[in-house]
């Protein structure tokens, strides 16, 4: 610690030289945080995906129906022990903006394979006993504003009412929470039987199954025997466990993981230079101080100790203060407006860009530490 | 700190030989200099005639091609690196003819400086800094840069920077060869004082026979051999 003043004293030699370095990792930081938050959103679904649950969809893709009879089929499959079924609604609440995922489904089978959304038993009972009932996730209804009895209207742009042009209508029957920290509780669950008798069109089909297995070993071979199942039929499946259905689906989007990769290594790539840049000027500029230094009796690695010291403080400095309003922003919520659920700046990536700070100024010191370190005093006073 | 013979500093047949490309240049050749305890020493010398060398041999700053150093009885010429470092911050206090003052600490952290590499507690520190900065009579001066001090202020916060550890050698090189005349008669009164008062043996090249003049001795090099006579 008693070096600590000495290292900066140095960094307030060249102010505006260290501020612009130090501003320059500040923001690569920030856009790290942003950008880990991003990841996280796009990833999370996989994180968060069952082992024991296998989403079976249509073989073409993933717009394309199957039919709502392969369920019975399914269940009769040796390893399978139980399957349900969902469909993509889409349609808007009030403006597009407010995107949030709405699903049909059958609610008790629904709500067994996913335990992870936790309702009263107030709540299961009146879903069971309202057609039109609707159960939305805690932060929906926190964003919304919506409560238990209120009735919500849908403008479809997928599926059209059988008897008109208007909205769909829901009502509020409960508000799930999640059972754990990172449960994703932005969506809408209403049931099947009022979607499969009021639609227009696609009677008898579904968006697509879950099928819970007793042994998550068994999952590739089960996928296989789903699949088997429903070979050469007009509607073939792919199986596959519910986390790689979750990485093609965020897929979709491009690789966001290599993108946000490629992108960061670049940032931090072109900081190395800078920061580097910084310090060998640094000591270059002060050649005959480092031998004073040594002359005094400062040992050769003392002094290296100081310069990577230096680059160590001026890259915590810009790293943590990034980190920190990456922290607050993203704290604010997801910039999309409800699209990213699980944006948010993993404790996790928290230490990750405090590693990264630590590094960055390592590898940015070593050369010129290395340099102090073998400078020889005579030579360095005769400079 | 001194040998059983009285001196502080004895220097035995030393050579030092350097290197420019292929060429080696020899700067000392076989010297001896003995430097009894309380000293006053004055190196003179022609420019390129090894005063700087001698004075860094015997500071432990380089090391002889051959020949010994000894200085309070121990041999520094084969001490590690590390082992040569702590030595120094211990037993030599250094003054340069440019002060050597880091700009970006004020006077008082500059004396500091020695300190830092000892276990003395911060208000300890400061304790050594006070007593020598009012030394060199710069209490009330403690809290400037050295931009905003004089050279001759400038070289005696040097001064007290070389004394704040204690050492008993003192190697002054060129302590006044940047400054006035008046400047340069406070400094060399202050080396003066240390040397009688407090006992501190010290080495100083000069090319200022007005400085030598303060000395108790005064030895001339020459083609790497120290003489008591002046070059012609």
């Amino acid at each position: 610690m008693k070096y600590l003043g000495l290292i900066w004293s140095n960094l307030k030699r060249k102010k505006l030289r260290t501020v612009l370095t130090v501003l320059s990792i500040f923001v690569a930081f920030v856009l790290f945080g942003y950008m880990a938050a991003l990841r996280m959103a796009f990833s999370q679904g996989v994180e968060l995906a069952g082992l024991d649950r296998l989403v079976v969809r249509h073989k073409v893709s993933i717009i394309q129906l199957l039919p709502e009879a392969y369920e019975e089929r399914m269940e009769r499959i040796e390893g399978v022990e139980d399957a349900t079924f969902a469909t993509w609604f889409g349609g808007t609440y009030q403006d597009p903006r407010n995107f949030f995922a709405k699903m049909p489904v059958k609610p008790e089978e629904f709500l067994a394979m996913f335990p992870e959304y936790v309702l009263t038993d107030e709540e299961r009972a009146a879903w069971g006993e309202t057609r039109t009932g609707a159960v939305v996730g805690r932060a929906l209804a926190d964003r919304f504003g919506w409560q238990i009895g209120d009735r919500i209207p849908i403008e479809p742009d997928i599926w059209r009412l059988k008897d008109g042009e208007g909205a769909w209508e829901f009502d509020i029957v409960g508000i799930y929470e999640g059972a754990e920290k990172n449960t994703d509780t932005t969506q809408m669950f209403f049931r099947h039987d009022y979607f499969h008798e009021s639609r227009r069109y696609g009677t008898g089909s579904v968006g697509w199954y879950w099928v819970q297995i007793a042994e998550p070993e068994r999952a590739a071979e089960i996928a296989q025997l789903v699949d088997e199942e429903f070979a050469n039929s007009p509607a073939e499946t792919k199986t596959e466990p519910e986390g790689a259905f979750a990485q093609g689906f965020a897929n979709q989007a491009g690789n966001v993981g290599a993108i946000i990769t490629a992108i960061l290594a670049a940032v931090f790539f072109t900081i190395l230079l800078v920061a580097g840049n910084t310090m060998a000027q640094a000591v270059r500029e002060r050649t005959e101080e480092l031998g004073t230094l040594k002359a005094l009796g400062f040992t050769h690695r003392g002094v290296s100790m100081l310069v990577l010291g230096e680059s160590l403080l001026i890259t915590l400095l810009g790293g943590l203060l990034g980190l920190g309003l990456a922290w607050f922003l993203i704290s604010k919520g997801d910039p999309s407006g409800g699209m990213l659920p699980f944006f948010y700046f993993s404790p996790k990536d928290r230490l990750l860009g405090v590693v990264v700070a630590l590094l960055l100024g390592v590898i940015a010191g070593t050369w010129p530490a290395w340099q102090a370190q073998r400078l020889r005093i005579a030579d360095a006073m005769r400079r | 700190m001194s040998s059983d013979n009285g001196a502080l500093v004895q220097v035995r047949g030393v050579d030092k030989v350097f290197k420019r490309g292929s060429e080696k240049i020899h700067v000392l050749g076989g010297l001896d200099l003995t430097v009894p305890q309380s000293e006053f020493l004055a190196l003179m010398g022609p420019s390129g005639s090894g005063k700087s060398t001698l004075l860094n041999l015997i500071g432990g700053l380089d090391r002889p091609t051959k020949g010994t150093v000894e200085v309070g009885g121990q041999r520094i010429d084969g001490l590690s690196e590390r082992k040569l470092a702590a030595w120094r911050a211990r037993h030599v206090g250094l003054v340069f003819q440019f002060y050597n003052l880091l700009p970006v600490l004020n006077a008082a952290r500059n004396v500091e400086l020695p300190l830092l590499l000892t276990r003395l507690s911060k208000k300890e520190r400061r304790k050594h800094v006070d007593t020598a900065l009012s030394v060199v009579g710069l209490t009330d001066r403690s809290r400037h840069y050295p931009r905003q001090l004089s050279g001759g202020e400038q070289q005696r916060v040097g001064i007290a920077r070389a004394l704040v550890t204690d050492p008993t050698l003192l190697l002054c090189d060129e302590p006044t060869g940047d400054l006035d005349r008046k400047s340069s008669d406070g400094v060399l009164d202050l080396l003066d004082t240390l040397n009688r008062v407090q006992g501190k043996t010290i080495v100083m090249v000069t090319h200022d026979p007005h400085a030598a003049a303060r000395a108790t001795r005064t030895l001339y090099l020459d083609k790497g051999q120290l003489t008591t006579e002046p070059v012609a």
